[in-house]
């Protein structure tokens, strides 16, 4: 599940990056629209709003059995047994279209749901964000610079990172203990690795190239340094952080 | 420079008992005295003075043969067939920035050459850069880095994480404008210009803030109605005037002025309807670095119609001139003369054909302007044989000068002619805006990338020339068989390193200039050698073909 939530993570990765560039199906059917085949299929049980089916709130990224995309595009081709969600006969393509759809709806509503300017105050403040990431050329950068993390991620995943950091790390961000020869014991986020080196961003914020033959220890870390913020903040605080990171979609200061 | 020498070393061997270099932040204050600590290059030249000298002196005339490959950085970009990779590398405490053609910014392990991160910069479409989708480098303070980009906006990302910190849109791309060199900074601003010279832009340089991004000052290098030297440019040509910024300028900090050769003025090769001299286009400008404002300026080709660009690096030495220490510029220009200037007034001291010249019959002996020979200018077809030819005598490839054998060192194109052609030329945005261009009189004698010539030893050739800037005399000269796109490093153990057209990496004896050592890398060498030292170990690094080339001593 990991892997395919990774997976997942870098494809929308490759696609917030090059918007303009995504292909026009020269000669091919049009795309299929998300949010008219949700109308013409979903609508009648899950209303217009998708919040008619109790404890479920498809445009606000909450559902009962599923999270990631693969999960929630099986469960729209082959519903749910035992329940009143049928079976449909969509494409896997038409299927993905319908929850990219959604995915689209709950960022919109997260960035509109909390309050930005409160999420950029506890950033800085309550929450501590800032001893490890940076946004805009302030904070730290020992975790991952989040100053466009609202352009390669989803509102969804961005509260789950918050509730609990160790669900889906990209790979670019896992981080890695070593112990050198010489006893040294470095920690840091993984940069890039190969045969012989390990690259790396280290607690000091020093960026450090290391032979692999100079190491003793060398681990990736089960968990993840970030804390689970499930309890330490409201659900209306977590609400405004998933705002304001939303609203970072890079581009630097203005 | 003795002390120099001496206090390099000893910083030298500071660094290497300490191991890993720690990262520090790239103060102003380091920029001032990079020559300080050799193991790093930190701005485009090396520093300040543009002298493209390094301090260390592990690598010697007599080891120089046991160098080896200590590693090899390919590009890997969006556009993999450009082989304009023409990047100086920056280093600073052990870490390497380059840029990636268009522009990527990419940090590597100077050790090993893996990468630590890539800032991927998308072009706009309409970016039509002249002559290759490159840029030369970025430049560094504290823990920024900044680039121009080919469609024209000033970036500043984080030196650590590659994160983009401001955007600065600056310039049209549509129209022409296009950034391609390394940013110079002085104190808190960020220093650039435009080229575009084929394309009728009006050219500039500008400071930004490096924290912001905010233009600070703008020097328009075409002045516009009410600005002195409106009068040299006829009619409304100074709109179209050209007079672009394609490499990075110099700076001394007692006088707080900044120099930047200016490109040719447009359109390039007719000049019928910009009577005048066309400030400030193939100058040398001295500018107050806090204001932006003109101290003074030198134009070495008045209404010039050869494409003869003076964006030449301005190299500061601090000398002796007749007997008296005296603050000067030595300037190896593409129209064939070398200058020496005072760089206090601008004051015209010498110029010395370094090449075979026939557009001018010499030089002005009071105020070095050229005396131009009547005819010799651009005409219909078959054109007008004019030495040097369009690429001039020498070109953006560094030159560079050695305290140490007291010597100026230029990349030269030798006994080499265009025929210069007239042509009818209309501005139309975003197009071409030449008017004419050289011809080859002899054709198909350059190799250019492909490897191969068939030139004869008469008909021009690439050389490292290396003269002595008291009196521009000719000390001796290293031949090439292939025109040379290379700039020049010297290092204070007097090892010179440049590179020639068909590929060879070499190095020369700087007071004499033996061969010492060579390294084919199978491709032409289009950048300036570079030199800097991390864990103990002195390397030297250039660019050939898509690969940046990093050599160490065998150990």
């Amino acid at each position: 599940m990991l892997s395919f939530l990774i997976v997942t993570a870098a494809t929308s990765m490759a696609l917030a990056r090059a918007p303009a560039q995504a292909p026009a199906q020269a000669g091919g059917p049009p795309p299929p629209n998300g949010e008219q085949l949700y109308k013409q299929n979903c609508i009648e049980c899950h209303g217009p709003e998708g919040n008619e089916v109790p404890d479920v709130d498809l445009g606000r990224g909450r559902f009962r059995r599923a999270t990631t995309d693969p999960e929630l595009i099986g469960i729209v081709l082959r519903g749910i047994p035992n329940t009143a969600m049928p079976p449909n006969n969509f494409s896997e393509a038409q299927a993905s279209a319908i929850v990219q759809y959604l995915r689209a709806r709950a960022s919109r509503a997260a960035a509109s749901a909390g309050n930005a300017a409160n999420g950029r105050a506890l950033f800085t403040g309550k929450g501590t964000c800032t001893t490890c990431h940076r946004v805009n050329g302030s904070g730290a950068r020992t975790g991952p610079d989040l100053s466009d993390v609202g352009r390669l991620r989803n509102s969804t995943d961005i509260e789950r990172a918050m509730l609990e950091p160790d669900f889906a790390v990209l790979p670019s961000n896992r981080f890695v203990r070593i112990v050198t020869r010489d006893g040294a014991t470095i920690t840091g986020r993984m940069l890039n690795q190969d045969m012989f080196t390990v690259q790396l961003i280290d607690s000091k914020e020093q960026l450090r190239s290391l032979m692999r033959a100079d190491l003793k220890e060398f681990a990736f870390l089960e968990r993840s340094p970030m804390p689970s913020y499930r309890g330490k903040l409201s659900a209306s605080e977590i609400a405004d952080l998933v705002s304001y990171l939303v609203s970072l979609q890079g581009g630097g200061v203005q | 420079m003795k002390r120099l020498v001496a206090g390099g070393l000893w910083l030298m061997v500071v660094a290497w008992l300490v191991g890993a270099p720690l990262q520090a932040q790239v103060t102003f204050d380091r920029l001032l005295h990079a020559a300080r600590e050799p193991q790093n290059w930190l701005t485009y030249s090396g520093t300040y003075f543009s002298q493209r000298h390094s301090e260390l002196v592990q690598i010697t005339p007599e080891n120089v043969k046991n160098l080896e490959p200590a590693w090899i950085y390919q590009l890997n970009s969006r556009e993999p067939t450009s082989t304009r990779f023409e990047v100086t590398p920056v280093v600073a405490d052990g870490i390497m920035y380059i840029v990636q053609p268009p522009n990527d910014i990419i940090a590597l392990d100077a050790v090993t050459g893996r990468p630590f991160w890539t800032y991927a910069y998308n072009p706009s479409q309409q970016a039509r850069p002249c002559c290759g989708r490159l840029n030369r480098g970025v430049a560094i303070h504290e823990d920024r880095l900044f680039m121009g980009t080919i469609d024209g906006h000033m970036i500043a990302i984080d030196a650590k994480t590659g994160a983009l910190l401001w955007d600065t849109t600056v310039v049209r791309p549509e129209a022409g404008y296009a950034f391609a060199s390394a940013p110079l900074v002085i104190k808190d601003k960020v220093i650039i210009g435009p080229a575009g010279g084929e394309y009728g832009i009006r050219g500039f340089l500008a400071a930004f803030d490096v924290a912001t991004g905010k233009e600070a000052w703008r020097f328009n290098l075409v002045p516009g109605p009410g600005e002195p030297g409106f009068d040299t440019w006829q009619g409304d040509s100074w709109k179209t005037g050209g007079a672009s910024i394609w490499l990075t300028g110099s700076y001394d900090p007692e006088l707080n002025l900044t120099y930047w050769g200016v490109g040719n003025p447009g359109p390039d090769w007719n000049g019928d309807n910009r009577e005048g001299d066309n400030l400030y286009s193939n100058s040398v400008v001295a500018l107050d670095a806090d204001t932006g404002k003109l101290k003074w300026h030198f134009q070495f080709s008045p209404h010039d119609e050869f494409d003869y660009d003076a964006v030449q690096i301005p190299v500061l030495a601090d000398a002796q001139w007749q007997g008296k220490p005296r603050k000067l510029m030595y300037f190896a220009n593409r129209n064939g003369y070398f200058y020496v200037l005072d760089r206090v007034t601008g004051q015209f001291l010498s110029g010395k054909p370094f090449v075979e010249v026939n557009w001018a019959s010499g030089l002005d002996p009071n105020t070095g302007r050229p005396i131009r020979i009547a005819g010799r200018a651009p005409s219909a077809p078959p054109g007008t044989l004019i030495f040097p030819g369009n690429q001039g005598g020498t070109n953006w490839y560094s030159p560079s000068y050695s305290p140490r054998t007291g010597l100026f060192y230029i990349p030269t194109w030798a006994n080499y002619s265009s025929l210069y052609v007239r042509d009818k030329v209309e501005y139309v945005e975003g197009r071409r805006f030449a008017g004419g261009g050289g011809r080859a009189p002899v054709p198909g004698i350059r190799t250019g990338q492909g490897g191969y010539s068939w030139a004869k030893p008469e008909e021009g050739y690439g050389a490292v020339r290396a003269i002595d800037p008291t009196t521009g005399a000719l000390r001796w000269e290293y031949k090439m068989s292939d025109l040379t796109w290379a700039g020049v490093l010297t290092t204070a153990s007097n090892v010179l390193f440049s590179g020639s057209g068909e590929g060879y990496f070499f190095a020369l004896d700087a007071r004499t200039g033996a061969l010492l050592w060579k390294s084919q890398l199978g491709a032409t060498i289009r950048s300036g050698p570079m030199s800097y030292a991390v864990n103990g170990k002195q390397h030297v690094a250039v660019t050939s073909g898509s690969g940046l080339f990093v050599f160490k001593l065998r150990e």
